[in-house]
């Protein structure tokens, strides 16, 4: 490489050694990278062309690299009749189940701890910390540990196989609850001020400056809560045993049995992409939020 | 903190509680309180007549070969995922700080797959490894490793660690970015200036700066690995072949859902529950100091 004007053979050198330096960073960078993002995708990609291709190709074990011809087909009986050997419950009714599910949770978590966090922030009364400390403790009950007493309780409250069953138990939030609390103590005091000197009460506070105010943190943490409402798989599979109430992550797994080669993997993989769709565009289209939602509930 | 200016009300506060306190109340304390209470308890086999044992649960539960090999299996698995996710987080969120073309794209396409349902993710791993169809699981056989999840233990729990370990790489990759990103140029440049090399440069300026957000992350990984990997082991092995991928969590499942045995699942909640207040102590103990070493 030719040294440029004004500049001796030898600095020419060292710059073109830097420039040869920054750009293998760079390729190695990139590299790194590409491979990451293909791992990352791979998976995916082998569902994709999984279920484009009949199931006599899957089973014998030749699953291509590439789409096949047999989209159409899979999707529509996967949508319309079920995947897997079994065709249990269409994709459409669980898809349908899930994203109320999903609607109901995030809706409900973010209604109920805007109303608790507002009391704690805006309000002074007996017990004010006593159930502060109560939202706070159930973070340190998930579901998982009490599996079998939760269960109880639901059957003695006729909850099983219901929609209300699926949801209920789960909008209690203490993180969304922390989460609104620490932003209503950044909401100034001379708000507060204005509105009672304009005579507005409490509720109106809450419903005219609160909420406009919160939307922010609304969004964020509504695609947080999506996605967790969404991807449920215990509880769905603790208190559902009616097909027609089946979410699509649970029945996916119900599917697959025990993983046995002789299965319509075709229309499995159909139904998998579909049960995937909704949380990835989500996170996907609204990826500011997403990012938001994530960095700041963890807090 | 508190705040100067407040609204009065004698009932308005607790009417705006009321739905969280109920539910928190009727779905969190109540179950609990149960399940510590049989813990103690040891039911006839037709759930007529209960008796106070003491301890006697946990002693058994504790001396149960099965389920220390559920608490090893629960380590091992934790360990991998944890130490899995972070590592690959770290290592794909240095290189997308770096001022290159196309880091937006990248990160985009880095961060999908915390909105995979960790049993999706099981499923789709299962796919790609499954012995007869699956495109890497006939590349093993073929290759002449006999790869078969299906009956080999060690092989089985390789495959629910990278299903989990995954899934849980754009958690942290988010946060390991922000982190990265929130460490000042200037420190950089003057690290850069002293003439350090990259790698020493990283391992002595930027990776000490991190260990908040590390701290932070070893702690929320831990508890996914524990609690949040049901679904991918439900769904993948079933706690086999034999019980080489039966976790704690796992084991409280079978014990309490499938086999009934109230006395020994309440037990195994209790030391659970144990294992969550800890977990979370530590977390919030971290986030009150934001420990910088």
């Amino acid at each position: 490489m030719r040294a440029p004007e004004g500049i001796g053979p030898a600095e020419g050198r060292a710059a073109a050694a830097a420039r040869r330096r920054r750009l293998l960073d760079r390729a190695w960078t990139h590299g790194w990278l590409v491979l990451g993002v293909l791992v990352f995708a791979l998976p995916i990609w082998i569902t994709l062309v999984g279920s484009t291709h009949d199931a006599a190709t899957i089973g014998r074990g030749e699953v291509p690299l590439l789409p096949g011809h047999h989209a159409i087909g899979n999707y529509a009986t996967a949508w319309a009749e079920g995947g897997g050997r079994f065709r249990t419950t269409a994709a459409a009714v669980m898809l349908w189940n899930s994203a109320l599910m999903a609607l109901l949770i995030a809706a409900g978590k973010i209604a109920i701890s805007l109303l608790s966090a507002y009391a704690v922030a805006f309000f002074s009364f007996p017990g004010r910390m006593a159930f502060f400390w109560m939202i706070f403790l159930t973070l340190m009950l998930p579901v998982e540990v009490r599996i079998i007493p939760t269960f109880q309780v639901m059957v003695d409250l006729a909850l099983i196989n219901t929609m209300a069953g699926l949801v209920v138990p789960l909008v209690a939030s203490a993180t969304a609850t922390l989460l609104f609390r620490q932003f209503f103590l950044t909401i100034p005091d001379e708000y507060v001020e204005a509105a009672k000197m304009d005579g507005a009460g409490p509720l109106r506070f809450f419903r005219d400056v609160v909420v406009p105010l919160s939307v922010t943190n609304i969004a964020a943490l509504f695609v947080i809560l999506f996605i967790y409402g969404w991807n449920q798989y215990l509880w769905p599979l603790l208190v559902v045993n009616d097909s027609s109430l089946e979410t699509i992550v649970v029945g996916l797994s119900k599917m697959i049995g025990t993983g046995d080669a002789q299965n319509e993997w075709n229309t499995i993989m159909a139904t998998a992409v579909l049960a995937m769709l909704p949380p990835v565009a989500v996170v996907v289209l609204m990826q500011r939020w997403f990012v938001r939602g994530l960095t700041e509930t963890e807090k | 903190m508190r705040r100067r200016v407040i609204f009065r009300g004698k009932v308005l506060p607790y009417l705006l509680l009321a739905p969280q306190i109920a539910v928190t109340l009727v779905f969190f304390f109540w179950p609990a309180g149960q399940a510590i209470r049989q813990s103690v308890l040891r039911e006839d086999p037709f759930g007529l007549r209960s008796e106070f044992v003491g301890l006697e649960n946990f002693r058994e539960v504790l001396a149960d070969p099965l389920y220390l090999n559920a608490v090893w299996n629960t380590a091992v698995f934790s360990a991998a995922v944890a130490a899995l996710a972070l590592g690959a987080a770290l290592f794909l969120a240095v290189l997308a700080d770096k001022q290159i073309r196309g880091a937006g794209a990248y990160k985009t396409l880095l961060i999908w797959p915390y909105a995979v349902a960790p049993a999706v993710a099981a499923v789709l791993w299962l796919f790609l490894f499954h012995p007869s169809i699956g495109l890497v699981g006939r590349a093993l056989n073929a290759a002449g490793i006999a790869w078969d999840y299906k009956l080999n233990g060690a092989q089985a729990m390789a495959l629910v660690i990278l299903a989990s370990a995954w899934k849980q790489v754009s958690y942290n990759f988010i946060f390991f970015l922000a982190g990265l990103q929130s460490i000042p140029r200037s420190v950089l440049e003057a690290a850069a200036m002293d003439g350090a090399r990259p790698a020493y440069r990283f391992w002595t300026v930027v990776f000490p700066l991190l260990s908040p957000t590390t701290f932070f992350l070893v702690v929320v990984n831990l508890t996914y690995a524990f609690f949040d990997t049901f679904g991918v082991i439900h769904a993948l092995t079933g706690g086999g072949p034999g019980k080489a991928t039966e976790t704690l969590i796992y084991k409280v499942y079978v014990d309490g859902v499938q086999n009934l045995n109230l006395g020994g699942s309440a037990a195994q909640s209790v030391i659970l529950m144990a294992i969550v207040i800890a977990l979370t102590a530590v977390q919030f103990r971290h986030v009150e100091r934001r420990v910088h070493y």
